[in-house]
């Protein structure tokens, strides 16, 4: 059963998304959208706990999020892919079941 | 795909009205249903008519109207989370006593079980918050 996990808030901020990280089964996907996308950016304190997460799941970004808070996509993490809000719902269509980390 | 959708933030405050918009807007774009949206906790903020943002911001509620009538969605509002906000339709002002509604058209006051029942009648609830 594959579940999209969604995470909203800045892991600076909140701890939601290293929970999740932490909950997250093997084959999962982490979309990280509005102030989540944050957790996204190479060269934080986060970006290797990211990048370890990422060996077993995909991590996937909101592009329009990004964009509004004046993130390149070239700052992203290696392996981040980005997607536009049909591409969330896309992954949503695809999981069994999506998850929201408020 | 049928999909449900739960906000539990009220606009201007949060990104979540727009987060829902917009993730509301591409699924139904992409052709899939939405059996309903579920207004919960601040969220019923979403629903009053009266809100007046200034002419150059983004009308949240005429936008989630509009959507309703283009889609002929079931936008669904708490009751008792729009009671304890001061969100009527005319029954519930008549009924709790009050001299005025403000509920936005299309929007309706049910109860949680509107929500149960969108869980279950959905493949999919999104559930979009702060």
């Amino acid at each position: 059963m594959s579940i999209l996990h969604i995470v909203n808030k800045s892991p600076f901020e909140r701890n939601s998304l290293a929970s999740c990280l932490g909950h997250a089964l093997d084959g999962s996907s982490v979309l990280l959208f509005e102030d989540g996308v944050y957790g996204a950016i190479k060269g934080t304190s986060f970006s290797d706990t990211l990048g370890a997460a990422m060996a077993s799941r995909s991590v996937y970004v909101l592009g329009p999020d990004l964009a509004a808070r004046g993130i390149d996509e070239s700052k992203l993490v290696d392996g981040v892919k980005v997607v536009d809000y049909a591409g969330f719902v896309d992954l949503s269509a695809e999981s069994d079941k999506v998850q929201s980390w408020l | 795909m049928k999909f449900a959708i739960q906000i539990n933030e009220g606009p201007y405050q949060h990104q979540s009205a727009d987060s829902a918009y917009q993730f509301a807007k591409a699924a139904l774009e992409k052709g899939h249903e939405i059996f309903r949206i579920f207004f919960y906790h601040d969220g019923v903020n979403n629903g009053t008519r009266l809100t007046t943002p200034p002419q150059d911001d983004r009308h949240i509620t005429n936008r989630w109207v509009e959507l309703a009538e283009k889609y002929d969605l079931d936008l669904v509002v708490c009751v008792a989370a729009a009671q304890r906000r001061g969100i009527a339709d005319a029954d519930e002002a008549k009924r709790n006593g009050k001299d005025a509604d403000n509920i936005a058209p299309k929007f309706r006051i049910s109860g949680l079980g509107q929500l149960i029942e969108a869980g279950i009648q959905s493949d999919r609830l999104v559930v979009f918050g702060d």
